[in-house]
């Protein structure tokens, strides 16, 4: 009872702890997308509310929570309410799965950095991404209108296109961990080859078109530039959305950003490692991260000193101090609490990591035009599907030779 | 609490497969055929075939059942008219079918090796477990079935192919 007390006790924390953070990284990616894509345009972007705009998320929610949530006369309102919700419920249930960091060890508790370890984790990720298509297609064909159904139908048929590609890209670094956790996957990925280039699926497993080709698949998969063919505002006035309003709207954009966390933290686990660090623990990889916020610390109090804006003399020290402290922090797991120092390392570089290729995600919206639809399909069966598969036997010819 | 989540998604499926016979709407029935899937994958689940009920999700509920609602949703198949009026061989369907299940149920209670299930009994529903069943001991049938979908796939072109010219 003791046991099933605490294991039930620590499952309702880390849930809530990771439900927190997890809502507001949504949030906050999309102040971070439009931030980014300004700055690529050479705007600011958003920059009224609060310091640089960094309350923007808050009165966005603020404002879609107020709006009148509109159902309109001539939806099938059943289904039109179920649309979003089933988006939603269905990118949150990913998150379940992954891990973010080594098995660590809290006041006599040992328990795992993530929410469920269960040993089919990556199909339970394919099955549930699978599933995530019905909001969309629902939502187009409920909204009853023209524009919005074939937004739908373009959705269903892109996400079932490139789903086989990308089942076929995972399936190449399964066949060389020889297991389906992800917290096995990434154990198999952890040590250095020759001491400085980390043992990861994309280095020494030799999966670098196997990546490439899981994340363009990943980009059709969560329906963004350059195939966001389903919300082609040129075409398909918003597609899918068209007729949805307040947090309706705003559930169908919260599976977007979810579903874009989950292919980047997938991403990371199966081929960039997940936690392990890129450094070697012999070269310091404990103060890497410490030395990486005490720089960005330094960076900002140097631009404090020569501030361009009034207000820059508040807001860059405070963000320096709270850079400098969380250096500090890091300082301290690597010298005097070796425990703390593991795991906040091993959050810091999955952090990093999915951050990048979420950053990856962004850039591309900045910087490509979107394909034809034809084009598109073509890319799918013509390109994508034969080259997983020759990756995939490639992988696994060699998963044979070496025995 | 095996039980409790036995009988929830129990009647669920049941539920969701008498809907899908009594809607009159297309897409209606077709997300109830998706309520059964889920809720016979949970019991799969239950029953510790992990990796079949992966599989269900990704292949019933995934997949194919993606292809209907699209087939569903391009032709936009309106309500049917007169549900109640099939022919007589329709109605005969219902105790034919009953009977049948009955008689399969009964082979199945006589076979052999034959015993009650319990949760938490069966530990050989791992991915590893089924696959080294299937390339082993079931190689034969399962080449069998896939030379079998080989040919359904070759077939389905051909007929697609003649659509065309």
């Amino acid at each position: 009872m003791e046991l099933l007390g605490n294991f039930f006790v620590i499952t309702l924390v880390k849930t809530g702890l990771v439900a927190f953070i997890l809502l507001t990284t949504l949030a906050y990616l999309q102040w971070i997308e439009r931030k980014v894509i300004a700055h690529v345009q050479a705007r600011v972007g958003p920059y009224r509310v609060g310091p640089h705009g960094l309350l923007q998320p808050l009165a966005d929610v603020v404002k879609l929570m107020t709006k009148e949530d509109l159902i309109p006369d001539h939806v099938n309102p059943f289904f039109y309410v179920l649309a979003p919700f089933m988006a939603v419920a269905l990118a949150l249930t990913n998150i379940a799965v992954i891990p973010f960091g080594p098995a660590i060890e809290i006041f006599g508790h040992k328990t795992n950095l993530g929410l469920a370890d269960i040993n089919i984790g990556v199909l339970l990720i394919l099955a549930v991404s699978s599933l995530g298509v019905y909001g969309i297609a629902l939502g187009g064909w409920a909204s009853n209108n023209k524009y919005a159904l074939m937004g739908g139908l373009r959705s269903s048929a892109q996400m079932i296109s490139y789903e086989l590609p990308m089942t076929l890209a995972i399936a190449a670094p399964l066949l060389l961990s020889n297991s389906l956790n992800l917290r096995e996957i990434v154990d198999t990925q952890s040590g250095y080859v020759l001491g400085f280039i980390p043992n990861w699926n994309v280095f020494t497993g030799g999966q670098i078109f196997g990546f490439l080709l899981f994340m363009i698949a990943a980009f059709a998969e969560t329906n963004r530039i350059p195939f966001d063919l389903p919300e082609a505002e040129n075409e398909l006035v918003a597609g899918f959305h068209t007729e949805y309003s307040s947090m309706k709207f705003a559930g169908f954009f919260m599976a977007e950003y979810a579903n874009m966390i989950t292919v980047c933290s997938v991403a990371t686990l199966l081929f960039l490692g997940g936690w392990h660090s890129p450094v070697p623990s012999e070269a310091g990889s404990g103060i890497v991260a410490a030395l990486i916020f005490f720089g960005a610390a330094a960076i900002l109090f140097f631009h404090a000193m020569h501030a361009a804006r009034p207000f820059d003399k508040i807001t860059f020290p405070v963000f320096g101090l709270i850079f400098g402290a969380l250096g500090a922090v890091f300082l301290a797991g690597a010298f005097v609490w070796p425990a703390l120092g593991a795991a906040l390392n091993g959050l810091f570089w999955y952090a990093a990591k999915t951050l990048a290729l979420l950053f990856v995600f962004i850039w591309i919206r900045a910087t490509l035009p979107r394909f034809r639809y034809d084009q598109l399909m073509r890319f799918a069966w013509l390109f994508m599907f034969p080259a997983a598969l020759l990756n995939m036997l490639i992988t696994a010819l060699f998963v044979a030779l070496k025995g | 609490m095996d039980l409790i989540l036995f009988i929830i998604f129990g009647m669920f499926a049941v539920a969701s497969a008498l809907a899908l016979i009594f809607q009159t709407h297309p897409v209606n029935s077709a997300l109830s055929l998706i309520g059964v899937m889920v809720s016979l994958a949970v019991l799969y689940l239950l029953l510790g075939a992990e990796f079949i009920a992966a599989a269900q999700l990704v292949v019933y509920a995934g997949a194919i059942m993606v292809l209907f609602l699209f087939v569903i949703m391009l032709l936009n198949a309106g309500e049917e008219r007169n549900p109640w009026k099939a022919p007589i061989m329709a109605r005969l369907a219902a105790p034919v079918l009953l009977w049948l299940a009955g008689c399969a149920v009964y082979v199945i209670l006589g076979l052999p090796g034959y015993k009650s299930v319990s949760f938490g009994a069966f530990t050989g529903g791992g991915p590893k477990e089924i696959g080294m069943a299937i390339f082993t001991k079931y190689l034969l049938p399962f080449e069998v079935t896939s030379v079998l979908i080989l040919i359904a796939i070759v077939g389905a072109m051909v007929l697609a192919r003649k659509e065309i010219d």
